[in-house]
């Protein structure tokens, strides 16, 4: 084989391996599993802000509460967050601060449950002194925590499980 | 607000089988061009060469769509091109010894391991049909691991090498049970920390910002830090004390979220470093070649004479490197196992080097993927344990080639010369796809 050949091969197997890197990293960026987040659409978005102002009820702001999925904040452990561990938003976190967490059907709310059996502001969770509170704000199907409906407020400790319809939340520290 | 929803599933089965071929031409081109300038390259034998990846890697391939039919697409390619590599380059150091009167069969016997290593994969998956099993043996795994770790002290079966007791002998055979002991190590703190994760990271003071653990609950981590200084201290075995102590580190940041873990690890490292350093003359002779490596008399006294020949090595190689077979790596000692990356970046170059590690990273982040994606808490620190196994074994390799830390006798996975380290890391791939295969099935909804 001539010198030139040889280089060209030389070369080529330089770019075969990175041939098969790139080609890995394409597979990869198909492959996507899990939970997809999808941002709601501009016109109901809108709508949300507008009624929030409207209504000025308790519930916080977006940006206090800050709603993330798949992802756990570590920045202040004290703090804790909710955690949907079942239910069609299951995977989703609720970082907790000093606001109140309002739970319902309701595009108002906190944490907007999509469920037939979820009242439009079904209950809400609230910190009192250095604890949580759960409260019904009398919904039709009940709140249930553990195996208990909720009936006056009850304090919301760290394991404790809700029940809202499918829905399950955890408060985890 | 916004909306979650499930996504689809694709096995990636198609995926795999494209880059199963890509990753069976590297291996056969690699030694076709090591073949040809050692003057040797018969295409008859090169098309059997040929046909045997192309066997091996539909084995596994039919065998994942059989057993494991959701497992990750790109782990297997990933592994079976460095193993090709690895094939092609401690062949080629045969030749090399060969040319100048030393007879060596490192490539054949490798080939052999490679077998054996794939064997043992396939074997995994198909009787681990859940990885959940492992849980049942996380003490007994504990157990197995330390006898795995002590074996080498053992007068009888005990071998020491090159001023390491790492070997034992079976059947004529030198075994590393260093290397087995690291997987059920990674089972046990799986086990042991997902039961245990609470506490160790809920209670304790907050001091400077970060909560930090108990005294009391820091047990485990001070007996872990003793295990791996004794073994560094009896087995003069710096790489693997190392190896064990930064996979237990991390596996408790994983699952307690706290940093405060990560530190105290760090400083309790620190301290063992530069504590071994002043009072064992071999860990201190290790500093010194690594950090005065080019100074003549050390380099004279033969100290830092390995890694300084490496450093020319890669140095000659530049970007684009010599070329498959016509650099010089047999002038490094042990070119076909512990400096395998320095004759790789002799005659790959920094392009080729570089893809090989864009491997590593490929296989390390699907583990943590996996772990992510994997329900199960155990699951979770089991993947993320193994694929930090093989990431920390990486970086102490390949850091002490290239002078980042002090060089220790670690192997690289997959390319370096070594039965153990084969079997080992075929193991760990095998439980890596069962975990990924459980991660991305789809979840069975029952009415």
């Amino acid at each position: 084989m001539s010198q030139l050949s040889i280089t060209l091969l030389r070369m080529g197997f330089l770019v075969l391996l990175w041939t098969l890197v790139l080609s890995a990293i394409a597979v990869l960026r198909a492959d996507l599993y899990g939970t997809r987040v999808t941002a709601r659409g501009r016109g109901r978005e809108s709508r949300r802000e507008h009624d929030a102002r409207a209504e000025k009820t308790a519930s916080p702001s977006r940006a206090a509460t800050g709603i993330r999925t798949g992802s756990i904040s570590t920045k202040d452990p004290s703090a804790g967050h909710i955690a949907v561990t079942g239910g069609p938003l299951k995977g989703t976190t609720i970082p907790l601060g000093a606001a109140p967490v309002l739970v319902g059907r309701a595009s108002t709310c906190t944490l907007v449950i999509d469920d037939d059996y979820c009242s439009a502001r079904h209950c809400r969770i609230y910190p009192e002194g250095d604890r949580w509170m759960v409260e019904d704000l009398g919904s039709t199907n009940g709140t249930y925590l553990g195996n208990q409906k909720v009936t006056d407020p009850v304090p919301f400790r760290e394991g404790d499980v809700i029940r809202i319809g499918a829905t399950a939340l955890e408060l985890r520290g | 607000m916004a909306t979650v929803s499930d996504v689809m599933v694709r096995t990636g089965r198609r995926g795999e089988l494209g880059l199963l071929g890509l990753a069976v031409a590297v291996a056969v081109l690699a030694r076709g061009l090591v073949d040809y300038h050692a003057d040797y390259l018969e295409l008859d034998e090169l098309a059997i060469y040929a046909a045997g990846w192309i066997v091996v890697a539909g084995v596994i391939h039919l065998a994942i769509r059989r057993w494991a039919s959701y497992a990750d697409p790109v782990l297997v390619p990933a592994v079976l091109a460095l193993n090709g590599i690895g094939l092609a380059m401690i062949r080629r150091i045969d030749f090399a010894y060969a040319s100048r009167g030393r007879d060596t069969d490192f490539g054949e016997v490798q080939i052999v391991w490679t077998l054996l290593g794939i064997g043992l994969a396939l074997l995994v998956i198909l009787l681990i049909r859940d990885y959940r099993l492992l849980r049942r043996f996380t003490y007994t795994a504990g157990l197995v691991g330390l006898i795995g770790l002590l074996l080498p002290l053992m007068p009888v079966i005990g071998t020491q090498i090159n001023g390491a007791r790492i070997w034992i002998n079976v059947f004529g055979k030198s075994l590393q049970p260093g290397e087995f002991a690291k997987i059920a190590f990674v089972v046990f703190f799986a086990g042991y920390l997902v039961s245990n994760r609470d506490t160790l990271a809920l209670a304790g003071p907050k001091i400077l910002g970060m909560r930090f653990p108990r005294p009391r609950d820091m047990g485990p981590l001070a007996l872990v830090w003793v295990a791996a200084m004794l073994v560094q201290i009896y087995e003069r075995d710096l790489g693997t004390s190392l190896l064990l102590f930064g996979i237990f580190v991390a596996m408790l940041y994983v699952a307690t979220e706290r940093l405060s873990w990560v530190v105290l690890g760090l400083g309790m490292f620190a301290v063992g470093a530069v504590l071994a350093g002043t009072l064992f003359s071999h860990v201190g002779s290790r500093y010194t070649a690594w950090l005065h490596a080019l100074d003549s008399s050390v380099y004279s006294s033969g100290a830092s004479e390995q890694l300084v020949r490496g450093l020319f090595g890669m140095a000659s190689g530049g970007l684009f490197g010599t070329g498959l077979g016509e650099g010089r790596p047999d002038l490094v000692p042990y070119a076909e196992s512990d400096f395998i990356v320095a004759s790789l970046g002799e005659e790959l170059g920094l392009t080729g080097l570089m893809a090989i590690l864009t491997l590593y990273v490929i296989i390390v982040q699907r583990a943590m993927r996996t772990a992510i994606g994997v329900r199960h808490g155990f699951g979770k620190l089991l993947a993320a344990g193994l694929g930090f196994a093989i990431a920390l074994q990486v970086f102490i390799v390949v850091g002490g080639v290239t002078r980042v830390i002090p060089l220790t006798g670690l192997t690289t996975p997959f390319l370096a010369y070594g039965g153990s380290s084969m079997l080992a890391n075929w193991i760990i791939v095998g439980l890596l796809l069962r975990i990924s295969d459980q991660a991305r099935r789809p979840e069975v909804v029952t009415p």
